[in-house]
């Protein structure tokens, strides 16, 4: 057990750094939050096109455009995988005696802690906004832990993905193909009362939603959420665990 | 199979295979492999592109599971355990395994956390490799600024950290200049003399296999040609042959296939990485 947090610790610190190298890639990534909220969100707000009780529209949009950052960054994840495949980086990792589901861990912590990074700029296009924020240490750090979890969860996906379709191209087409149908059969940018019964069944299996319904009472004053936060942490946990298991399953694949 | 059950691997053996084979489909990349390497040889594995030298490193390093047959690599069964395997084994891939965007220290801070290397012993193996790869100068800069041949010495380096019993190395000098090329041979022989390391490369290089290899073993299609020391298939094939002749003869109608769109894709991104 030790060993396996010191593999995987080791993978994310690696990978951390490379983050840290490349401050321009979170710079681009804060371009879309922006876009939504300053744009799409002051003007839903002032058509009140979409009832969302005593909250504001830009409040109520504001955890699910955090979410959407996190799913858009995350679900790319596998481009780098593919890109460690074409070179060799991957089959050095493999011939190591580390834990496969160590590897891929660490691969996803690394993740989890870029997904704070871009929770931190999402804050601060909010508080421009003077979007209504929750800055009590509780919600706080509720709000870090969902989107540790969920940036998690999104890039492992995004792995296991690499691991099916190999390469970049076919990646991409994959990558697109899947992210805006996971955004808007969430509850991001209305509420579930608001879909019809079919998508509301589609929303209940997108882990994106849990999400979102987490981030909705921690990030903002008057938010509410759904869902019981052991509920939303639960399934969030499973879905994670879940994921792990086939990731570290079929990353070996992609040395063949 | 039958005689692999009831022998098993040679004991003194570093690398041991019994009729192993890999399909890829209908298509036979290594057909019916037989291998015996002592350890402490430098042993070297030829063959024109598409051979089979690659698939057969992979299985041996556990990478790919072989479709028949057995591998025996450092005493353990490749199949039957494959983690008891990478304990003993390190391996330098044919395409780049070190990573651009880290700097030297930390590609070998990274294979030392995971070959399970801690804490003071860590510490020494990294200044060690350092020091071994002559990359203590250049240790904080990113290996994407590095020459092919610091690339590939840095690479062994990280291979070598946890003293395996038995290197893998696939086609390690590609690339390199002759100086390059020189000083990765003498690295490799003063594993060999000072760890006792077991060394298989692939090369195509008929330089590089007569100096550096106590034998070789030739691959066509998939299947062993011939076998034995550089000397001994230079005579069997006439009196003043050098090993191209050995190769031609053993390989000739390969010559002009040349491999095929993967082949000439595994190799040229290996050229590419350097340039
Ligand atoms: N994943 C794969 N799917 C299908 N065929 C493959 C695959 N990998 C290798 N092959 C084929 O198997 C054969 C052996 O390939 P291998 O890479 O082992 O050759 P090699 O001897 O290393 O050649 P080179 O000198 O070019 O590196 C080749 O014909 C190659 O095209
Ligand atoms: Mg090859």
């Amino acid at each position: 057990m030790f060993a396996w947090l010191y593999e995987s610790a080791a993978v994310a610190d690696a990978e951390v750094r490379k983050l840290m190298r490349d401050p321009t890639e979170l710079f681009s990534r804060a371009v879309q939050p922006v876009l939504w909220l300053a744009v799409f969100g002051q003007v839903f707000s002032q058509v009140r096109g979409i009832p969302t009780g005593k909250l504001d529209y830009l409040d109520f949009m504001a955890p699910g455009i955090l979410a959407q950052s996190i799913l858009f960054s995350a679900i790319f994840y596998g481009i780098a995988i593919i890109w460690e495949r074409d070179l060799g980086i991957i089959h050095k990792l493999l011939v190591t005696p580390a834990s496969r589901g160590a590897l891929v861990l660490g691969k996803a912590m690394a993740a989890g802690l870029r997904g704070l990074v871009q929770a931190v700029v999402v804050y601060l296009v909010a508080v421009a906004l003077q979007v209504d924020i929750r800055w009590e240490p509780l919600p706080m750090l509720t709000m870090a832990a969902g989107v540790f979890l969920g940036s998690c969860i999104f890039s492992t996906f995004s792995l296991i993905i690499a691991c099916i379709v190999k390469t970049r191209e076919r990646f991409m087409g994959i990558g697109q193909l899947l992210t805006m149908p996971l955004f808007f059969a969430s509850n991001a940018l209305y509420p579930l009362e608001l879909m019809p019964g079919w998508l509301r069944v589609i929303a209940a299996f997108n882990p994106l939603t849990y999400l979102v319904d987490v981030l909705r009472s921690a990030m903002i004053v008057g938010g509410e959420s759904a869902y019981s936060m052991p509920t939303s942490f639960g399934i969030m946990l499973l879905v994670f665990a879940g994921l792990l298991g086939l990731a570290a399953r079929l990353y070996p694949g992609l040395a063949r | 199979m039958l005689t692999a059950d009831l022998a098993g691997p040679p004991k003194d053996a570093a690398i041991a295979t019994i009729a192993l084979s890999k399909r890829y489909g209908h298509f036979q990349a290594v057909d019916s492999l037989d291998l015996n390497v002592a350890r402490g040889r430098i042993f070297g594995l030829l063959g024109p592109n598409g051979a089979g030298k690659s698939t057969t490193i992979k299985i041996l390093t556990t990478l790919l599971d072989a479709s028949s047959g057995s591998a025996w690599v450092a005493g353990f069964d490749v199949a039957e355990a494959p983690v008891e395997v990478r304990r003993r084994i390190g391996y330098v891939p044919q395409l780049l395994s070190a990573d651009g965007a880290l700097t030297a220290l930390e590609n070998l801070k990274l294979s030392a956390r995971l070959q399970g290397l801690r804490g003071a012993v860590r510490a020494a193996r990294v200044s060690e490799a350092l020091a071994f790869s002559g990359l203590e100068a250049a240790a904080g800069k990113l290996v994407r600024t590095y020459s092919g041949g610091m690339i590939r010495r840095l690479e062994i380096a990280q291979a070598t950290l946890h003293y395996p019993e038995v290197l893998f190395l696939d086609e390690p000098t590609l690339g390199l200049d002759p100086v390059a090329r020189r000083t990765v041979w003498e690295r490799l022989l003063q594993l060999r003399q000072t760890k006792g390391m077991t060394i298989l490369i692939t090369t195509h290089d008929m330089e590089e296999a007569d100096v550096l290899c106590d034998e070789l073993a030739l691959l066509h299609q998939g299947r062993l040609a011939v076998t034995g020391k550089p000397d001994e298939l230079k005579a069997q094939v006439g009196a003043h042959a050098t090993l191209d002749d050995v190769f031609a003869h053993f390989s000739g109608a390969a010559l002009d296939h040349g491999g095929n769109y993967h082949d000439v894709r595994e190799s040229r991104g290996t050229i590419h990485r350097l340039g």
